[in-house]
């Protein structure tokens, strides 16, 4: 069983760009922080690696930090700008019994995180409805489309900025 | 019957045409009572109470539906196959209702006094196939059609131990006409088919055990040709298609529904002819204990029609209580179990015979 | 020479009687084999995530009862216990005691319902009808203590809504008598059922490893052999007082991990909630349910993940808050999501008829894949 600080030090000593820090500020438990074009294989080395054997991702969810800076234009609208999206993974080791949260975070104009599918593939579904929802690319990821909207859905729901649609189709929402 | 009738009326034609009036007669009646039979038995066993209101404990409730039915919009998607679309389900209908001619309801009226009987009934029920292939191909539709081959290929295939297990029986019997076998199964409930009819001496006692087989032999292919559960795969294709009726609406599907329920009654009795005295009384006859002639023949069809229906029941039962086979298991079952057993019953009883 | 032959994409589409709710099933056959199978699913899509973000805590727990709504009681349980772990309250005893009953009841309805449409779906009818007239009673249990039967808004945020009725502790002990033949009833009728065996065994196989690569949990993922359950390997509440055993799927008349398995450990498990609900009826302590509810539910910053053994499987929450009264993510991770990805994999190579099995065997809801 190994605390979450110590997985990060196992980690930091192997991927030493690609894991960044590790948060214990927030309650209930610390996250580790990687980098999210390098987490396919900082994945790959959790499930594989002799001492950690991560080897159930319990869950993966798309989140919108919300930290984006509100300014305020000319005209006097008020856009957020910047900001950034996470992606946390939960994993489970079934064999040691122990968990860990990982996190990633990257940019709100330019989401792209890579892929976990080939190291569990519980995570294709998941991936899919966090692109779904927020609009963040996987690269490499083996089918991503949307999973729970229409196909020809505009926009991504679950960003704090999201308005409603007045059209969709041709027909127009009455609410 | 044909002649007595002719005989007061002076014409052929009208006498043949009241000669097929009771079967079809009887035909309705009997729909209209073994769907509500159906209901009632389906209710009890699922711990319920099924038709309740109309009539008394929902008798009536047949009846009702079908007036229903008769009175609906015949819906006729426009890309079917006209022709092959309409014609189906009265082919379908006609095939049953032909083999009706030659049940032997009573030894005083048969439909039709042939000597073929039993050969004419299994000709005849092609045309279900024929009747089914052309619904499911005229429907246009990709789902009927996949039902209608898969119901056709569960149709033929048990034909054959059907046919066997026939083929036995005949060797038995000595005569294809179904009054001649029912008339040969006659005294008391030991002379019945299955205790070995009325053969001489050891052959009854030894064939006994091969009567039992051939019984459970021909059940189960009947069951079969008549598509009920637990090999109702075509039927009720509502896992995955919707079975070659989907298209039909009104009276067409009120066809295709009393043409199932007239083909249970009639494999139900060929296996009461065949096997348990046709219409001969278990216990004698009343009208022969009282002297009344006109009674005996009211017995029989009593009888007849009282067996027949233990063995709908039975049916009925059977549906309700088993889960569906899938459609290679059903095949497997015909030709690797079914057909390999009822030929070697037929050789055995074919043995002792000779000896 | 060999026959050019071409895959079939067939269509099981939104409105269907063997797929448990909406959902669409692609199928690409050759013949009469599965070479792929791809569900598609956001006919049920409520953006219930979106929801919860603009009510407040404990508003947002009826919504939860939307999610799995054959199994309210557990949705309600797993989100109330995590935001009082994320605000460190503790309920009183009497609380716990009666939010393990009322789930252990809940989980016994659910795998009702699902071992019911089970045996409808390969044609048994009547075994559904029985199982559902059991459901009644402990439906009749729900309705009289917090008044509704499907869809309870009962578990809240540091207590329940309703105490239980005087009579309560009675009712559920005649219940269990009444309920434990009826199990013997039900194994006689399907599950020893020659045509059933043939049916569910060997079919769907799913080994152990790939179970849990897959993300497969809870009764699909003991059916595989993993003796994996949360509430002994992962307690939460007060699972850690009763004695109760899991069931894992042996393979009894087939292989490790095949329909029949998945189908026979929900059976055994009916068995040992009853034992847990034995356990716990006699021990229910004194208290008032209400006294931990805060009047205003503000968590602190952070975040947390908690997971419960719903009936379906691993029902997990995971919860952000930013100091404010409205959540700021609420995200669940739904088992039924996750076992329906699975089956682009566990019904390669079967035929057609045998999908509509293996859609069973899994046991899904599609109130909470769409959510």
């Amino acid at each position: 069983m190994k605390t979450p600080e110590e997985i990060f030090e196992i980690l930091k000593s192997e991927f030493q760009d690609a894991v960044i820090e590790i948060d214990s500020e927030l309650p209930v438990e610390p996250i580790i922080i990687v980098d999210p074009l390098k987490i396919s294989k900082v994945a790959q080395f959790l499930r594989d690696n002799e001492e950690l054997q991560f080897d159930s991702l319990m869950n993966l969810s798309g989140v919108d930090d919300n930290n984006g800076e509100k300014v305020t234009d000319e005209e006097g609208n008020v856009t957020v700008q910047g900001g950034t999206f996470s992606v946390y993974y939960h994993l489970h080791s079934t064999t040691i019994d122990h968990k860990v949260t990982i996190r990633v975070i990257t940019d709100k104009d330019k989401p792209e995180v890579e892929t976990v599918d080939p190291v569990w593939k519980a995570s294709t579904w998941h991936e899919r409805e966090a692109y779904d929802m927020y609009g963040i690319i996987f690269l490499n990821h083996p089918d991503l489309r949307r999973i729970l909207l229409p196909d020809d859905w505009e926009g991504y729901p679950l960003r704090k900025d999201y308005e409603n649609p007045e059209y969709y189709d041709g027909m127009k929402i009455p609410y | 019957m044909q002649d007595y009738i002719s005989e007061i009326t002076g014409s052929d034609v009208i006498a043949f045409i009241v000669g097929t009036l009771p079967p079809l007669a009887f035909m309705v009646v009997f729909t209209l009572f073994a769907v509500w039979l159906e209901r009632k038995v389906s209710a009890h066993m699922q711990d319920r109470l099924g038709p309740m209101r109309v009539g008394w404990h929902g008798s009536l409730q047949t009846l009702a539906d079908f007036l229903k039915l008769l009175q609906k919009e015949d819906i006729v998607a426009s890309a079917t196959d006209k022709a092959l679309f309409n014609i189906a389900p009265y082919l379908v209908f006609a095939g049953t209702f032909l083999a009706y001619a030659m049940l032997p309801f009573t030894s005083f009226y048969i439909g039709s006094n042939a000597d073929v009987g039993i050969f004419f009934i299994l000709a005849v029920s092609g045309f279900v196939v024929a009747g089914l292939l052309m619904a499911g191909w005229g429907s246009n539709n990709k789902y009927s059609l996949y039902g209608a081959m898969r119901s056709a290929a569960q149709i033929v295939s048990y034909e054959i131990p059907t046919a066997l297990v026939i083929l036995t029986m005949l060797m038995i019997y000595g005569t294809m006409s179904l009054n001649e076998i029912s008339m040969q199964q006659a005294g008391y409930i030991w002379d019945w088919g299955i205790f070995g009819g009325s053969l001489p001496g050891i052959a009854k006692f030894l064939i006994i055990p091969f009567m039992l087989v051939a019984f459970i032999i021909l059940f189960i292919s009947t069951l079969a040709e008549t598509n009920r559960t637990p090999f109702d795969l075509p039927e009720s294709e509502s896992e995955l298609v919707a079975g070659f009726s989907t298209e039909y609406s009104g009276v067409k599907f009120a066809m295709f529904f009393l043409a199932e329920f007239a083909n249970m009654f009639l494999v139900s009795s060929i296996l009461v002819v065949f096997f348990f005295g046709g219409y001969q009384s278990p216990i004698g006859y009343l009208g022969n204990l009282l002297g009344v002639e006109w009674l005996v023949p009211v017995e029989q069809t009593f009888w007849f029609i009282a067996k027949g229906l233990f063995f709908v029941f039975v049916q009925m039962w059977l549906r309700w209580t088993l889960p569906r086979v899938r459609v290679d298991q059903l095949m497997t079952i015909c030709w690797k179990y079914l057909i390999p057993y009822a030929f070697f019953n037929l050789l055995i009883v074919g043995l002792i015979l000779l000896i | 020479m060999s026959l050019r032959t071409e895959e079939m994409v067939l269509n099981m589409g939104p409105q269907h009687p063997s797929t448990h709710g909406v959902l669409r099933l692609e199928l690409v056959l050759e013949g009469e084999v599965v070479h792929d199978v791809k569900p598609h699913i956001g006919y049920l899509h409520r953006c219930f995530e979106k929801h919860a973000e603009a009510m407040t805590y404990p508003q947002v727990v009826p919504y939860t009862d939307r999610m799995d709504y054959l199994a309210s009681m557990y949705n309600n349980f797993g989100y109330v216990e995590a935001v009082e772990k994320l605000m460190g309250i503790e309920v009183p005893e009497r609380v716990e005691y009666i939010r393990v009953i009322m789930g252990e009841l809940q989980r016994i309805a659910s795998h009702l319902v699902a071992l019911g449409t089970y045996g409808l779906d390969l044609g048994a009818f009547t075994p559904f009808l029985y199982l559902f007239r059991d459901r009644e009673k402990i439906l009749t249990l729900f309705e009289e203590t917090c008044g509704a039967r499907l869809l309870y808004n009962y578990m809240w945020v540091g207590g329940l809504s309703h105490d239980i009725h005087p009579d309560f502790v009675r009712k559920t002990k005649e219940f269990i008598d009444y309920f434990r033949p009826t199990v013997t009833e039900l194994n006689e009728l399907l599950t020893y059922n020659k045509i059933f065996i043939e049916r569910t065994a060997n079919i769907g196989v799913c080994p152990a490893k790939e179970a849990i690569n897959l993300g497969l949990s809870g009764p699909n993922l003991r059916g595989s052999g993993v003796k994996f359950d949360l509430r002994k390997n992962d307690p939460y509440s007060i699972y850690n007082k009763f004695d109760f055993e899991i069931p894992v799927g042996e393979g009894l008349v087939g292989t490790v991990g095949d329909c029949w398995d998945r189908y026979y450990v929900r059976v055994q498990e009916i068995e040992q909630s009853l034992r847990i609900i034995e356990q716990a009826i006699d021990q229910i302590p004194e208290g008032d349910v209400k006294s931990a509810v805060p009047r205003r539910v503000k968590p602190p910053k952070g975040h947390i993940y908690h997971r419960v053994e719903a009936p379906k499987g691993e029902l997990g929450y995971f919860i952000i808050s930013d100091g404010t009264v409205n959540p700021a993510r609420v995200k669940v991770r739904a088992p039924s999501f996750v076992s329906l990805s699975a089956i682009g994999e566990i019904a390669k190579g079967y035929l057609v008829a045998d999908v509509v099995a293996i859609l069973g065997s899994l046991d899904i809801v599609l109130g909470e894949i769409d959510r």
